[in-house]
């Protein structure tokens, strides 16, 4: 089922539903003359927009709102913080093109900073599913779930068959003890292909697809620094507030430690290029991951 | 207007005023923009608005959202009036055992959500107005916006928004008391033509004196202003309303007063002897 599928079915079973965009209409395109009962589009205007949806919020429905991560998650923060996250309203948060998916743009549309500032505000949680077929096995729940949520909206293809899905809980590949690596969003496919190279290497690889930044799998997490020899995460996003901040949260909370190998944007934004050239740049492709891992081990 | 109802109403606002002037000592509160939008509280509440005690949570009823929300103890004093809060509440104003404070909280029933950042509640209204629309509720929101609230970006571009949707059951209120935290309006970043600039957004435009109950009716009844916009009252009001020792006065805008200083204000709210006052400026901003 595609999302724009998903979005017709929700809103036919329950009114409560209502798809908002603030002029920015990729993930459901086809479908607002079908859903223009459900279906608002504000213009450029985010902050009106996350405004409104807790405005909508307070009268039942369940705003799915919609735009570009970088002016979502920044120009709106301060809505979504007083208005969605002190109001604890079910908005549901789709940002796209984050991190290096916003490839050519440059920095001002690069989101690389949103995790963090997202997972920061009470009652907001966050979600970054790998690619599209997550996305769809994940977004149902996300939706349904009471709280606010951040999610990182994004369209790619599987390179691997995803399984079911909790809030909350992680989706593990394999039982791996030389590394895990522990990743979240479109940077799975590149940590798939790093596994298994090590793996042809004679590595064992454990790979950890987090899907929810917030509430974190810590129990996996944790059950992981005590198998694994090398903990690595990988993020598109600074390394200030995301995962790699997340595991040291859960680390100095559990009075643990771990050999940790972060591989994340280090305090400056990316080269803006076609996404692949990015990836290649900035020393994220699957090749590079596990060139990084291997000097690591050794 | 009846003449005996015009006086209720102005019996009303001294009260209301009373409370007012009470929770500016123990803590202080932003005591200026309190007195200059309660009789338009007193009005919407007691004369305009389907709210009532018992349909507080009606998804029918009226809502009303204060953007401009530090001058919520003009709120707790019509809510006191209308029995929705228990006057002996007010003692807990900046108490931790209760929820009274400086802003606008969803825990005082009648509070419909939470402000105190600038710029918010006419998106928010837009939202709920949206949804009523959606459903066909023939009902009224209304949302009291600053003067000095309306150099905030996000005010006009939900107005954009709303106006381009057609929320005609959507009512903008400005207290125009003429000024902002430190400075008045004209002085710092003038609004001048006001409802020209309402108007270049699509708004409909009314002026009144809102300190007059009878101007306000007058405007009020004949909302919305005209189908399709966002109507838009403009109620010239003066800071400080009822207290001429601390009237149009920009070094009290928010003030904590002495129990004595409290006293005579509520004397001199009464046309009995001016207030000593000497009690600093507080700047809080």
């Amino acid at each position: 089922m595609t999302y724009e599928e998903l979005l017709i079915e929700l809103i036919s079973k329950d009114n409560k539903y209502f798809v908002m965009t603030s002029e920015n209409r990729a993930a459901m395109r086809g479908i607002t003359t079908q859903i223009k009962n459900n279906f608002i589009d504000t213009g450029i205007t985010e902050q009106t927009m996350i405004g409104m949806a807790a405005g909508l919020a307070l009268r039942g429905r369940v705003p799915i709102v919609h735009a570009l991560a970088t002016f979502l998650t920044m120009r709106a923060f301060e809505f979504i913080r007083t208005d969605v996250g002190i109001g604890n309203l079910p908005v549901k948060i789709m940002g796209s093109v984050a991190g290096f998916l916003s490839d050519g743009n440059g920095p001002t549309h690069q989101a690389i900073e949103d995790v963090s500032i997202m997972r920061g505000i009470p009652n907001v949680n966050v979600f970054c599913p790998a690619d599209i077929e997550d996305f769809n096995i994940c977004i149902r729940k996300v939706l349904e779930h009471p709280s606010p949520f951040y999610i990182r909206y994004l369209n790619l293809q599987p390179v691997v068959q995803h399984t079911a899905f909790e809030i909350g809980k992680a989706e593990i590949f394999g039982d791996g003890k030389d590394v895990a690596i522990l990743v979240y969003g479109m940077l799975f496919a590149q940590a798939f292909k790093a596994k298994q190279i090590l793996e042809s290497k004679g590595f064992t690889v454990r790979l950890i697809n987090m899907r929810c930044l917030k509430p974190i799998d810590e129990e996996t997490i944790l059950s992981t620094i005590e198998d694994c020899k090398l903990i690595v995460t990988l993020e598109d996003h600074f390394i200030t507030g995301g995962l790699n901040t997340i595991l040291a949260e859960i680390l100095m909370k559990n009075k643990k430690t771990a050999n940790v190998l972060p591989i994340a944007l280090m305090n400056k934004w990316f080269k803006p290029a076609l996404l692949n050239d990015v990836l290649e740049y900035e020393g994220f492709t699957g090749i590079q991951i596990a060139q990084k891992i291997e000097m690591a081990i050794s | 207007m009846i003449k005996e109802r015009l006086n209720e109403l102005q019996q009303i606002s001294l009260r209301v005023r009373e409370h007012i002037i009470h929770m500016s000592g123990n803590g202080g509160c932003f005591i200026g923009a309190s007195l200059s939008c309660a009789d338009l509280t007193v009005y919407l509440y007691n004369e305009f608005l389907n709210l009532t005690k018992e349909n507080l949570k009606d998804e029918n009823r009226d809502y009303l959202f204060l953007s401009k929300g530090h001058d919520v103890p003009a709120l707790y004093g019509t809510y006191v009036e209308l029995g929705w809060l228990e006057k002996e509440r007010l003692q807990n104003h900046l108490k931790t055992n209760d929820f009274i404070y400086w802003h606008p909280n969803r825990n005082i029933p009648g509070i419909e959500f939470h402000s105190g950042s600038l710029g918010h509640n006419i998106s928010v209204a837009a939202g709920v107005a949206l949804d009523c629309k959606l459903k066909g509720i023939k009902n009224k929101i209304v949302v009291i916006v600053g003067d000095g609230e309306c150099n905030e970006g996000s005010m006009w571009e939900a107005l954009l928004v709303a106006n381009a949707y057609k929320l005609d059951n959507l009512l903008v209120v400005v207290d125009r008391n003429q000024f902002q935290a430190n400075f008045p309006t004209e002085e710092l970043i003038p609004l001048n033509p006001f409802d020209k600039k309402f108007e270049a957004f699509g708004c409909s435009v009314k002026m009144i004196d809102g300190h007059n109950f009878e101007s306000m009716e007058k405007a009020f009844t004949q909302f919305p202003f005209s189908e399709g916009k966002v109507s838009v009252i403009i109620a010239e009001t003066v800071r400080g309303k009822g207290l001429p020792s601390i009237e149009k006065r920009a070094d009290r805008w928010f003030v904590n007063f002495k129990q004595e200083e409290v006293k005579q204000l509520i004397q001199e709210l009464h046309g009995e002897a001016k207030a000593t006052l000497t009690s600093e400026t507080i700047v809080a901003r």
